[in-house]
C-alpha cells in the first residue's frame, strides 16, 4: 500500500477520533468550568448540605455563575462548610444569601444566590452570612404528619 | 602464519532436555573460504548445531569461537555485532511477507546504515542481479515461487556482504533446475565474495558435487568428516548406508517391534 | 487396595492441577517481563514513527466500520430500550442523558473494546504468530534487528493510541443514533434531549474517566495480542490457539477491568 495513502487515512481516522472526542466534551458534557484564575472564593456555612456535591452548580437567577470547590466538616460547630468558585465578572453584594435547592423534584442539588442589597461587593475569601439549609424529605414528611396531628387536636378542642 | 578457522568448535555440549543431549561432545573445523556440509538423519543435531554458531543456543560445555570470537565471552551487543558479518538463509526464504522484493532486499541496508536512497538502490539491484531476479524487484513474496523466494532471500542474506554464510536445508522441496541454480549461486557467491559457507542438509547428491568437505553426524556425535570423493568409498557401515542411500543397515529398516507373529494372533492362537 | 488406588488417582489429579497452575504463573511471569522489555524498547517505534502509523491504519483505521455501524445500533437500541421504560414514568425527556451517559461511561469503552480485540486483536496475534512460524522472527534476529521493537512495539502503540479514538467515536455514533430514533422517529422533543445531556454528562466525571478507561482497555488488549502472538506455538494449531486466547482473554480483562474502573470512578461520596 502506498505510503502517502496510508498517512492520509491515519490523519483523517486520528482527527476523525478527536472530532468525537471534542464533540463529546463540547455538545454533550459541560466542558465550562470555572478555572481557579478567574473565579473568586466564598465559604457558606450550612446546617445540611443534603446531597450537594463537590463540583455541583451555583446559580443566581437561574445562570449559572459558579461551582462547589469544597465541602468540609466543622466539628466544633457541627455546620457543613461549603466552599464556592464565582467567576470573576460577577459581584454579589456582601450580603448575599445562599440556599441549597433541587433541580426539578428528584434531581441533583445546587447553591441559589440571592443578591442583597449592600453597596460593598463580596471579595476572596468573604463568607456569606445568610444560608439557607437543605430541604431533607424526611423532615418534611415529618413537620406535615405532625401540623396534620396538631390541626386535628385543634379541630377537636374546637368542637368541645 | 595460518589463517585461523573461520569457525572452530571443540568438544561441545548441548541437550534441550537433560536427559537426552543434542550434541555430545562435538568438534567442528572450518577453514576460511571453504564450503562445508554437515550432514546428517533428521534428529541427529546438525540444525542444532547451525543455532549455536549463529549464537542462538549457549553450549553447556566446550568451546566456540566464530570469526575470532569466543562465543561465550560476547555479551548481547557482541553477539549482535558478530551477526552483522554473518548471513543465514532460511529454509523456506522467511521473507517478509508485506515487504516486496526490493524492500526485503533493502531491509538490513536500512536497519544497519544511513546510506541515501540513490545508494541502497544500486546496492539492491546489485544483489539482486547476483541472484538473477533483478527483473523481480517490486513483486511481492507472495507472487513467487519457492525457488525463486529463495534466492530472494539469499539476495537479502549477501545484503551487508557477510563473511560467514549459513544455509538451513537449501535443497529441499526445489525442482531440478532450482536445485542447480541454488547450488550454482552458494559455490559461485563463495568464492566471488570470499566467504566461507556452511550447509545443513541431507541431500547427499547436491551437496557433494558442491562442497570441498564433508562432517556426517549421528545423533549427538560427528562420526566421520572427509572430501567428498573420499566418503563416497568409505568403509564406516553407516557413511556407507547414508551415502548409498540404502534402506537398512546400521540404521534398521523396521522400527522396533514385537514379533510380526505376535501382531498377527498367530504364536498364541495355535492349537 | 482400593484406598491406595484412590491415593493414587487424588495425587494424579493434584499434580496435574499443580503443574496447569504453576505454568500460567510462570506464563504471567513471562507475559510481565514480556510487557517490561517491550516498553523499555520503544524507542523506534517513537523514532521512526511511519513504522507505528502503519499499524495505527491496520488496528485503527480498518476497525471503523465495525465500530461506526455498532456504535450506530447500540445507540439505536439504547434510544429504543430507554424510551420504553422512561415514558412510562413521565420522563421521557430525559432520554438524552440516558442515552448519553450509558455510552460515554460503560457502552462505548466496553464495546468499542471488545470488538477491537476481536477485530484488530485477533488480527494482530495472528500476524507475529505467522511471522513466527515462519521464521521471519528468527531471520530478522539474525540479521542483528531486534523483532520486538521493529514489530511488536510498533503494534502494540498503534492499539494504544487507537483504542481511545474508536471508543470516542463508537459513543459519538451512538449518541447520534439515539437521537434519530428518539427524537426524529419517536419525537421526543429536541431541545429536551440535547439541552438535558449537555446539563447532566459532566466533562471530568463522565467524559474523561470513559477516555481513561479505554486508554486503560486499549493497553491491555495490545499487550495480551502481541504477546499471544510472539508465544505462539509455530504450528498452524499454535497460531489459531493463540488468536483465540486473545480475544478471550482480552474480553475477560476488559469486563474485570471495567469493574474496577467503574468501583473507583463512579461510586458516591460528596467530598473528593
Amino acid at each position: 500500500m502506498k505510503r502517502s495513502v496510508i498517512d492520509a487515512w491515519v490523519g483523517a481516522f486520528v482527527a476523525a477520533g478527536f472530532g468525537a472526542l471534542l464533540f463529546l466534551a463540547l455538545k454533550v458534557g459541560n466542558l465550562a468550568t470555572f478555572a481557579p484564575e478567574d473565579s473568586y472564593r466564598v465559604v457558606a456555612r450550612f446546617g445540611n448540605i443534603g446531597g450537594l456535591k463537590v463540583r455541583a452548580p451555583v446559580k443566581s437567577a437561574g445562570v449559572v455563575v459558579g461551582r462547589v470547590a469544597e465541602i468540609r466538616f466543622d466539628n466544633e460547630s457541627y455546620e457543613a462548610i461549603v466552599t464556592l468558585h464565582i467567576g470573576s465578572r460577577y459581584q454579589f453584594p456582601r450580603d448575599t444569601s445562599a440556599k441549597i435547592f433541587t433541580s426539578g423534584l428528584l434531581g441533583e442539588q445546587y447553591i441559589g444566590l440571592e443578591a442583597g442589597a449592600d453597596g460593598v461587593m463580596l471579595k476572596d475569601g468573604d463568607r456569606l452570612r445568610l444560608t439557607q439549609s437543605a430541604v431533607v424529605l424526611e423532615n418534611l414528611i415529618g413537620q406535615f404528619l405532625y401540623n396534620r396531628a396538631a390541626e386535628g387536636k385543634e379541630e377537636k378542642d374546637a368542637k368541645k | 602464519m595460518a589463517i585461523p578457522p573461520v569457525v572452530e568448535i571443540e568438544d561441545v555440549r548441548f541437550g534441550y532436555e537433560p536427559a537426552r543431549p543434542a550434541l555430545a561432545g562435538v568438534s567442528v573445523s572450518i577453514p576460511r573460504g571453504a564450503v562445508v556440509a554437515i550432514m546428517g538423519q533428521s534428529g541427529c543435531g546438525k540444525t542444532t548445531l547451525l543455532r549455536i554458531v549463529a549464537g542462538w543456543l549457549k553450549p553447556e560445555a566446550g568451546r566456540v569461537r566464530v570469526l575470532g570470537k569466543d562465543l561465550a565471552a560476547l555479551d548481547e551487543a557482541g553477539i549482535l555485532a558478530l551477526r552483522r558479518r554473518m548471513g543465514m538463509l532460511f529454509q523456506f526464504g522467511a521473507l517478509f511477507t508485506d515487504l516486496s522484493v526490493y524492500d526485503n532486499v533493502a531491509f538490513p541496508i536500512r536497519e544497519h546504515t544511513r546510506l541515501p536512497e540513490e545508494l541502497i538502490h544500486d546496492l539492491v539491484m546489485l544483489k539482486l542481479e547476483a541472484v538473477g531476479l533483478r527483473g523481480a524487484a517490486q513483486r511481492m513474496p507472495s507472487e513467487l515461487s519457492g525457488g525463486m523466494a529463495r534466492r530472494v532471500a539469499l539476495a537479502r542474506a549477501i545484503a551487508l556482504d557477510p563473511e560467514l554464510m549459513l544455509y538451513d536445508e537449501p535443497f529441499t522441496g526445489l525442482d531440478p533446475i532450482s536445485l542447480g541454480v541454488i547450488a550454482r549461486l552458494i559455490r559461485e557467491l563463495n568464492d566471488s565474495l570470499g566467504q566461507t559457507s556452511i550447509l545443513v542438509s541431507h541431500d547427499v547428491a547436491e551437496c557433494f558435487d558442491l562442497v570441498d568437505h564433508v562432517y556426517i553426524m549421528a545423533p549427538a556425535r560427528v562420526v566421520a568428516q572427509g572430501a567428498p570423493a573420499e566418503l563416497r568409498v568409505a568403509d564406516h557401515p553407516f557413511v556407507h548406508q547414508f551415502v548409498a542411500g540404502e534402506s537398512d543397515g546400521p540404521i534398521p529398516f523396521h522400527y522396533p517391534a514385537p514379533p510380526y507373529g505376535t501382531d498377527l494372533g498367530l504364536d498364541s492362537a495355535r492349537g | 487396595m482400593a484406598e491406595q488406588a484412590f491415593a493414587v488417582a487424588l495425587r494424579a489429579v493434584l499434580e496435574r492441577l499443580g503443574r496447569a497452575v504453576t505454568a500460567r504463573i510462570l506464563r504471567l511471569g513471562f507475559a510481565a517481563r514480556f510487557f517490561g522489555y517491550l516498553l523499555l524498547h520503544s524507542g523506534v517505534a517513537m523514532r521512526r514513527f511511519w513504522l507505528t502509523i502503519r499499524e495505527i491504519y491496520f488496528a485503527g483505521v480498518l476497525s471503523l466500520i465495525i465500530i461506526l455501524v455498532s456504535g450506530l445500533f447500540v445507540g439505536m437500541v439504547l434510544g429504543l430500550q430507554g424510551y420504553e421504560t422512561l415514558q412510562r414514568y413521565g420522563s421521557s425527556e430525559a432520554l438524552g442523558i440516558l442515552v448519553a451517559l450509558s455510552l460515554v461511561r460503560e457502552l462505548g469503552p466496553v464495546v468499542a473494546g471488545l470488538l477491537f480485540a476481536s477485530r484488530a486483536g485477533s488480527a494482530i496475534t495472528a500476524e507475529i504468530g505467522l511471522m513466527k512460524a515462519t521464521e521471519q522472527i528468527a531471520a530478522m534476529e539474525m540479521m542483528a534487528v531486534d523483532p520486538i521493537a521493529r514489530v511488536v512495539a510498533p503494534r502494540f502503540w498503534a492499539g494504544v493510541i487507537s483504542m481511545p479514538l474508536l471508543a470516542a467515536l463508537f459513543s459519538a455514533t451512538g449518541i447520534f443514533g439515539g437521537y434519530l430514533v428518539g427524537v426524529q422517529l419517536i419525537g421526543v422533543d429536541e431541545g429536551a434531549f440535547w439541552s438535558q445531556m449537555q446539563a447532566a454528562v459532566d466533562f471530568r466525571e463522565d467524559v474523561l474517566n470513559g477516555v481513561i478507561k479505554s486508554v486503560v482497555f486499549g493497553i491491555a488488549v495490545s499487550w495480551i495480542a502481541v504477546f499471544e502472538g510472539y508465544d505462539a506455538a509455530p504450528t498452524a494449531e499454535g497460531v489459531s490457539g493463540a488468536t483465540t486466547r486473545t480475544v478471550v482473554t482480552s474480553s475477560l480483562a476488559i469486563l474485570a477491568l471495567d469493574f474496577v474502573l467503574t468501583a473507583f470512578m463512579f461510586t458516591g461520596g460528596n467530598a473528593r
